[in-house]
């Protein structure tokens, strides 16, 4: 009964699911590229910043009717002088 | 609308484009225009059965364009209402016997000889069938289901018919359930229009007497006035390319005694 109560509404999830589904169509991408994308990018950025944190974000947003990518880089450390 | 050739379209099967084209085509017809509604299907007809015309169909839309008939013995006057005519499709030719060029002469043939609006119901997907079935229209009605994957293929028709210089896009948000909505189940219509950027024409309701009249080769925007049912949704979508003023049917509203009591401690 509570757990009826407390479940999260599917409507929101297919939302949520939809809007990000829709990101990638707009902007031609497939998720499987933006993961590879990502991936790289993290690589890159590893080398440059080695002591940095891993909580690092690529995402597509829709921004008008452009859709932007963007790259959350948190808590960057000094970076590397060799 | 100001659209004289409107298309029908969704991208996404099944979601109400045949019923919604029969239906909105009778309702406008009841409201004096002189409509014809063509079936682009071809090879997958339907809607002379959606509109129980099926036993009438002599000629059709290939007929005309290879010539073995004039385009007024294609159409098939509907008895039902006065002013509302059919092409229906060929059952067996395919897609590619019906060309972009064909169907712009048929679609001016017709508003050149008297026809207000030419309604067009257009194949699913976003192929050759569906370009050709938009290359003749001025105007675009978009059927979505409140279902992630129509919603999906609604965006990708959009896209395509913007791309296709067609300005005048409007919505249908078809088969919602307003209980669903209420409960947080289902994409109400505003989180659909938020994500599409079109405006709304109309909001169906699902109606399990959209089935029984297709059973019985009537049309519900015919023969159904219930309150909240299809038949009148679909009249006053007629009424709004019309041109009226029509009050959208309040589904996502509370309605009654227990959602306002929901409504009262919180609950939306």
């Amino acid at each position: 009964m509570f757990a009826f109560f407390k479940r999260k509404r599917s409507k929101e999830l297919a939302k949520n699911r939809l809007k990000l589904i829709l990101s990638y169509d707009r902007a031609g991408i497939s998720p499987g590229m933006m993961e590879n994308l990502k991936n790289d990018l993290l690589e890159v950025m590893r080398k440059y910043f080695p002591a940095g944190k891993n909580d690092f974000e690529v995402s597509l947003e829709q921004q008008g009717s452009q859709v932007v990518f963007v790259a959350n880089l948190p808590d960057l450390d000094s970076p590397k002088t060799s | 609308m100001k659209s004289k050739a409107i298309v029908v379209t969704s991208g996404k099967g099944g979601v109400g484009k045949t019923t919604t084209s029969a239906n909105i085509s009778a309702a406008l017809a009841k409201t004096g225009e002189k409509i014809a509604v063509v079936d682009t299907d071809i090879g997958l007809r339907n809607l002379d059965v959606v509109m129980g015309l099926e036993s009438r169909v002599v000629f059709d839309l290939i007929d005309v364009f290879e010539g073995r008939c004039k385009l007024n013995q294609a159409l098939i006057r509907d008895k039902r209402v006065d002013s509302l005519f059919l092409l229906p499709a060929s059952q067996t030719k395919d897609k590619t016997a019906l060309s972009k060029r064909h169907m712009k002469a048929a679609v001016n043939a017709l508003i050149e000889g008297g026809f207000d609006r030419v309604i067009i119901d257009s194949p699913a997907g976003i192929e050759d069938g569906f370009k050709t079935a938009s290359a003749a229209a001025d105007g675009a009605i978009v059927v979505v289901n409140p279902e992630i994957s129509s919603v999906r293929d609604a965006d990708r028709i959009i896209g395509l018919l913007e791309a296709q210089n067609i300005k005048e896009i409007k919505l249908i948000v078809n088969r919602i359930r307003p209980d669903m909505v209420q409960r947080g189940d289902m994409l109400g219509i505003s989180d659909i229009l938020d994500i599409l950027g079109i405006k709304l024409i109309g909001i169906v309701p699902e109606d399990e007497n959209v089935l029984i009249s297709t059973n019985t080769g009537k049309l519900i925007s015919l023969n159904d006035n219930s309150k909240l049912g299809a038949g009148i949704a679909f009249n006053n979508i007629a009424k709004r390319i019309h041109g009226e003023e029509v009050s959208y049917l309040e589904l996502e509203a509370p309605q009654g005694f227990f959602s306002g009591i929901r409504k009262f401690f919180g609950g939306n």
